[in-house]
Parts: C-alpha cells; structure tokens; sequence
C-alpha cells in the first residue's frame, strides 16, 4: 500500500474552478441517463405490485396473460430460486425485488411481464390474477413495537422481544445517571419525524440482456454497477465475469441507487424471453417500491451545570426501516452526539419493521433524524440557561482528542471551526423583522473508503484517459481529472475521466459515504505516480542515461547530475510520441482498500418567516459552513452543500410519506409529495473550511451528505424564535405549524382566565 | 491488546465493553474474536470496521495493530 498520509503539498490544479467535463452534455441533452438505451429487438418490462400493505399470496395465474399475443415472458418468485445460500441479507434483496409468500408493503412487486411494446404489457398485466388473503399491518415505528402488533417478518421475531424489533445500537461513555444527577438543568423531550424520499429526479431504469449462456449485460442508473453486478448475478446463479454492467449518467441517487430494485427482474424476464427487456419505473413505483429513508420517533435528554457545561446526555431514537431489517437506528445512535463532548452519554438506536418499503440510505442516513432532537434540545437547554445557543455549542464542542461517542479518539476535525466561523458571520448580524427568526444547529456524519481500482492511460499525443469505477453522482471526473493533472504536471484539459464498467476495472466499491472523491482520488494519485515512474524510465531510454537520473518536475524529465544536466527537459507529450519506441504504451494502476477516511461536520445558519395566518414558513437567507478536508474544485463543493442544505429544507418543512388506515400510500407523485423549487430557496450562500484528513495525501474528506444534517434542527430553531412555538415533529408543514401556534394561542388564554 | 466494542457488537461478546485479544494484524484480530464468540459470526458477514488510533480500517485485513494501540471495533458503516 502506498503511503497514504497528507502532506501538505502545493498545487496548481487542485483548487481552482475548471469547466465540469459534463456539462455541455447534460445542458444539450445528449448526456445518456437509465432511460436514453435502447437494444436492438427490445422488450418493455412492467411490474404487478401489490394493492396492500400485508397479504398473503395464496395463489398467481399467469396464464391468461402469457397467452396474449405480444406477450413475451411472465415471472413470479417461482422463476427466481433461492440461490442466497442461507445469506439473510441477499435473501432479503431478493425478497424485496419480488415477493414470495406475502406482499409485505403498498407497492411490494409480484410478478414481471415482458411485452413487445407497452401496451400489451400493462394489458398483460390486468390479466394476471392475484389471490390475497389481506393481513393485518402496521405502518408506524411506535405502534409496530406494542406487543399486539402484526410481525411484518417472523423470521426475525425475537423472544422476549416484540415482534418488529430487530436490533438495537448503544454508544456512549460514562455514567449518564450519575451525570444527570450532577445536572442543575435537564431538558427532556420527544420529537418525531416523518419518512422521507430521496426524490432524484431520473427514476429507476435499465435495459436487461441475458443470454441462454448465462452471459448478459446491464445499462443501469445506480451508484454502484460492481455491487448491482454482484448481487444480481448471485440472486440468478450467473458467473460475475459474465454479467457486464455499464452505468448510464445518473440523475440523482442520494443513496437511494445503492441497491437494486428491479434489475434482477429484467435480467429474469430477458433471460426467460431470450431477448433485451428494458425497464423504467414510473414516479409512483419509485415512491411506493425504492428505498425512502426511516420515519422515527425519540425522546432526548440533556443535563448541564448552570456555566453550561453539559455534563449528561440521552437519547433513544426508533428508527423505521421498511419491511427488511437494516442498521438504521445504529448508524443514528454513532452520530447523535458526535458534534459534543459530554462526559456521561449515551445513544440508543433501535431497528425497528413496518409494512412499508425497504428503506435505503439516504444521504448521511440516520443522522438528520438524530440531529433534530439534540440540536432542536440544545436550543431550549441554552434557553433554560439564558446562554446564547451558539456559545453553549463552542462551550461543549467536540476536538481533537476528544472521545468520540461510538468509541475513538477524534484526530484534528472541524466542528469547532465551523461553529466559530459561525459566530463571526455577517449572517449573524443580520437584523430580523417580524415573525422572523433565526437558527443555528451542527451535524455530523462518517466518510467510508473502501475497495477502489483505476487506470491511467497516457496516449500517443499526450492526453490521458483515466478510467475510475467509482460513478460520478456530484462532480467526481472534474475533481479526478484535476486530481491526475496535478500529478502529472499537464494541463486539465488534457485529462478525460470515463466511469470504466464492470468488465473494465477490478471491483470498486459503491459510490456512497461521501466516498468517491476520498477514494477514487487516492487512486487517481498513485496511478499517475505509477505512469511518472515508466515517464522517467522511457526518458532515461530516449537519454540514454540511468533512470536513477530522472526526475519528474512540472510534467517533465528531467536529467540530473554533472554529466547529463545539460540535457533539454523532455515534455509528458514528447515521451508519449516515442512510446512505441521505448517499451509500448505508457499507463499507470492502482488497485487499493482506502482506508483512513475522514469524518465531517458542518454549521448551518437559516432566517426564516412564519406567515401566522397560513403557517407556511419561507427560508429567508441559508448559510452552510462545512469542513472539507480539501476542497479539489471549489464550486462542485459549494454545489454539495447547497444541494444537500435544499434537500434538508425539503425535508424540515413539506416532505413525508402518507399512509392510509388501509396501510396504502396516498402521496405518491410529486404534486403531493412536495420537494422545494427555486422560488422556496434563496441562493444558499457556503462558506468552505478546510482541516485536512490526515489520512488523505491531498486531506481531502467527503464533502457530499454531511450538510443534510443541520438543516432540520436550524429550521426548527428558527421557527422557535421567530413565532414562539416549538416544532416536535418534521415536516414543520402549514397546518402543524398553525396547529402549534393555536394550541400556544390557547394555553395563553386558559392561562389568563386562570 | 485490550480490544474494545460498541454498540450492537457488545451483545456479540456477553455484554463486554472490552476484551483481551493477542493479535498482530486486523485478520488475527477478527480470527481469535471469531473463535471465542461465535455470535460475533453474523456480525462479521455484516462487516465490522477497525478503528486503530481513530483511523477507521473497512476491508484491509493485513494492516498491522501497533503495540498500545486503541482498538475498537465498529459496525460497518454506509452511506448515501
């Protein structure tokens, strides 16, 4: 492994705000996204989902349907063999993309048609005849964990336990009762939130071909091709090597294309009919049958001294995580209390079932939920305390050499930066008017590294192809190509970067965790460190001289000594003409597991307005400050904080999955499963910090999902201090908000008559 | 080495907050913690994270475990 630790080195190309390799592309349209392939003799491929949220599936008849002219290839879980193998997990996946013995959720798929055109699918479709017998179900985290509830999965029931429990993670350090019993001031309470869509705007999509042989490609929308590929060719018995899966440009995944959906269906399907199957979901099936994030509910405790010395916290928090377990509510219990150092903590995150969809990541996941309570509960300890919210923070913030509360020793990080660029904002200093208010709160969340492999290859005129496995979901081929520039001394714009497919690159992980840049980037160095090594070789043949002379500066040879000093610098382009002269094509590779991935936090500001009449709140002015280890292009960060502090906002104010009595969702398109728009965000202003991970040689930390984070508990702050009510529950929506402001209306008045 | 755990993996090892393990390597490390706590199997199919001296290890099983060194072990961790 080579030498991964940061080093402070200067750049020329690292920084600055080159053109993104991709934009003329996707502003033009040619970009190529899930939906734009198309395969010669094509299939259209439509799902049967199922109409409830719990039901025994006693009996499906295909037969009229596979009658029908046009009709190419019908499946049902009967095609699909339980190849898993006794792997839980992998059984679950395949659970999920069709249904067994139970549709388990509103939308649960179970059974595929192949058609030659749409049509003829959807009639197909109306054909097949399903015999439920209805169960009961349960769609919400609290009401699934009472004794009585229906077990959405008794596979998993535990004794002693109730039913949908599945897990729980506790974190923490010291004595949390002894703490609170030292506490002059506690604040203790509850909040939920609802569950939330990643809303990318390209939904689910692919073009299926499987061939008798069991050799088959995939053109997928996903984060992941390596992982989309190894999943479905262990749920279809294929060899990996034989299933070739190239990513289409994708048009937002937030972690929701982490896992498949529907890919192994269209692999089934074309392999059934011998010919492409092409598969797009439509808005409702993304709604009802990818992987939103988890409802939860949590109760909160804080305890200080009256300095403000927080000297106990609690937090227990159920997370909602679909019909499949999943480590949800452990991954929220790591972060509840990372931004702080609190002698006594300790954070409960229970993993909890519900008849509703598979959850998935969604941008730092599970941390958002957990950041609301505490940072929502911090503001009204600083009020208990009549300390300005911003300087209780500073007073317990979390630094170097500070425990972590899920174990470790904190290297150099950058909350307390953050929050001390923060205070000194003009933002701060903004005069408000009225029903205007103002919050601040902190997030955290993890940087994960992972198995990355990548290839540089230097062509006869000098330019240079680097191949990456990692899909570039938010600028990943401009921060790489700038990464390979860099190394090699030559322009950007000599650089290309291609997401190279499965059959080209050994396994890279999924492009999730704020990964890519972290990842791929280390890759990208040490391939071009690897080309520079052959550079110098190939010059020391065109010289004549000892490669122990050569040295690589500015993007050429150079000789060194007393005897071959005098010799002209030989240019990367001028090496790359005379490759096949001196040994063949010049390239560079590097396969590694990147360890040492940051961690990262942010502190968001946010102004907003409360109409009292409606109860709509209108964002007024946002800032995000954000560590970014180093920020390789400076704007694609800004971008990534933006996009992350937009969709923080949709969640704090409109977004949330509606569930029926019938257990069906009622909100499955985005007319009533409102995102915001440009007219409900002001230009999101950034301010981008950078300590760098020591672990990188450029100290470059994710950038992508932390600024999701802060959002919910700003917001709710915010409101607090423009209109006097506290939000407990997200999405703070009109009709909660004047709920709130009414039931504080009425309280005043029961106080006066009193 | 004092090996110390969290969360869900406490369960794994009877509650334990930490345990003593002779390991030179995180692949030594799994493999002794395996042997004797056979519920921490599911837990490793799952994947489990290293962390030595705060850097966090997913997947490199041959990195070495400096003498004295704080060693936790985490679930592993994902993203969006």
């Amino acid at each position: 492994m080579s030498d991964s630790k940061y080093t402070g080195q200067d750049f020329k190309v690292v920084g600055t705000r080159v053109k993104r390799p991709d934009g003329l592309d996707k502003v033009t349209g040619r970009a190529r996204y899930g939906a734009d392939m198309n395969a010669p003799g094509q299939l259209v491929g439509l799902m049967l989902r199922s109409p409830y949220a719990h039901a025994k599936i006693k009996k499906i008849d295909t037969s009229k349907a596979e009658k029908l002219k046009g009709v190419k290839a019908v499946i049902t879980s009967k095609d699909l063999p339980d190849l898993t193998d006794g792997n839980a997990g992998l059984y679950d996946t395949l659970e999920n993309c069709m249904a067994r013995d139970r549709a388990l959720y509103d939308g649960h798929a179970v059974a595929g048609v192949a058609a030659i055109d749409k049509s003829t699918a959807k009639k197909a479709l109306k054909l097949i005849k399903v015999t439920y017998e209805k169960l009961p179900h349960v769609t919400d985290v609290d009401e699934a964990l009472k004794p009585d509830a229906p077990a959405v999965q008794p596979r998993y029931a535990q004794e002693g336990q109730p039913s949908n429990f599945m897990s729980q993670g506790v974190f923490g350090h010291g004595d949390i009762d002894q703490g609170f019993a030292e506490a002059d001031v506690i604040v203790e309470r509850s909040y939920k939130t609802g569950q939330t869509h990643q809303g990318y705007i390209e939904p689910h999509a692919c073009v299926a071909t499987l061939s008798p042989d069991g050799s088959g490609e995939l053109w997928v929308t996903t984060q992941g091709h390596f992982s989309y590929r190894n999943t479905c060719a262990q749920l279809l018995g294929l060899d990996f090597a034989k299933l070739k899966v190239t990513s289409s440009e994708i048009g937002g995944g937030f972690g929701g294309k982490t896992h498949v959906w529907m890919e192994p269906i269209a692999l089934a399907l074309s392999r059934k009919a011998n010919r492409p199957v092409k598969m797009v979901m439509s808005r409702e099936e993304v709604f009802k049958a990818s992987g939103p994030t988890c409802s939860t509910s949590m109760e909160i405790k804080l305890g200080a001294k009256k300095d403000g010395s927080i000297v106990a916290a609690s937090a227990v928090c159920r997370y909602m995580g679909g019909a499949f377990p999943g480590i949800w509510g452990t991954l929220g219990g790591m972060t509840a209390f990372a931004c702080y150092n609190i002698p006594n903590n300790k954070a409960v995150g229970v993993n909890v079932l519900c008849n509703r969809p598979k959850v998935a990541a969604y941008r730092a996941p599970s941390a958002p939920m957990m950041a609301f309570g505490v940072e929502s509960t911090m503001d009204q300890l600083a009020k208990e305390l009549n300390i300005d919210p911003v300087e209780l923070r500073l007073k317990n913030v979390a630094r170097e050499g500070t425990l972590a509360p899920y174990g470790p020793v904190w290297g150099p990080i950058g909350i307390e930066p953050t929050l001390e660029a923060v205070r000194k904002h003009p933002h701060m200093k903004a005069k408000l008017g009225k029903n205007q208010g103002r919050g601040v709160a902190c997030g955290f969340w993890f940087n994960i590294g992972g198995q990355t492999c990548s290839d540089l290859n230097i062509g006869a005129d000098g330019t240079v192809n680097l191949t990456v496995g990692t899909i570039d979901v938010g600028g990943a081929r401009a921060s790489l190509g700038m990464i390979a520039a860099e190394e090699l001394g030559i322009a950007y714009e000599d650089v290309r970067v291609n997401i190279g497919d499965t059959s080209s690159l050994g396994h890279n992980d999924t492009t999730e965790g704020s990964r890519g840049t972290f990842s791929s980037g280390m890759a990208a160095i040490f391939a071009a460190r690897d080309a520079v090594e052959i550079l110098k070789s190939r010059a020391a043949k065109m010289w004549q001289i000892p490669v122990e002379s050569v040295v690589w500066e500015d993007g050429t040879a150079k000789a060194m000594g007393a005897e071959h000093g005098n010799l002209p610098p030989l240019s990367l382009k001028e090496i790359a003409a005379k490759a096949g002269n001196t040994g063949g094509p010049i390239a560079g590779h590097h396969e590694a597991t990147a360890d040492g991935a940051g961690v990262s936090f942010a502190s968001h500001i946010v102004d907003v307005e409360v109409d009292p009449e409606t109860g709509k709140t209108q964002i007024l002015r946002y800032t995000v400050v954000q560590d970014a280890g180093k920020a390789i292009h400076p704007q694609y960060v800004e971008g990534q904080f933006q996009g992350a502090a937009a969709q923080g906002i949709g969640w704090a104010l409109n977004e949330e999955y509606i569930y029926g009595d019938d257990g069906r969702l009622q909100n499955a398109g985005f007319l009533d499963y409102r995102i915001p728009v440009c007219s409900d965000l002001p230009n999101i202003d950034t301010k981008i910090l950078e300590i760098p991970n020591p672990s990188h040689p450029y100290g470059i930390r994710g950038v992508g999902e932390t600024s999701i984070v802060p959002p919910l508990g700003a917001i709710g702050n915010a409101i607090s201090n423009a209109v006097g009510v506290r939000m407990n529950q997200v999405p703070m929506s009109p009709p909660r908000i004047l709920k709130a402001l009414d039931d504080a209306m009425a309280d005043a008045n029961s106080s006066e008559v009193a | 080495m004092e090996v110390f755990l969290s969360g869900p993996l406490r369960d794994a090892v009877d509650g334990a907050t930490s345990i003593q393990v002779e390991a030179s390597t995180i692949r030594e490390l799994l493999t002794r913690l395996n042997d004797r706590y056979p519920k921490l199997n599911v837990h490793m199919d799952d994947g489990i994270a290293v962390a030595i001296d705060g850097t966090i290890y997913r997947d490199s099983w041959e990195t070495v475990i400096p003498e004295n060194s704080e060693v936790f072990l985490l679930p592993r961790i994902v993203g969006g």
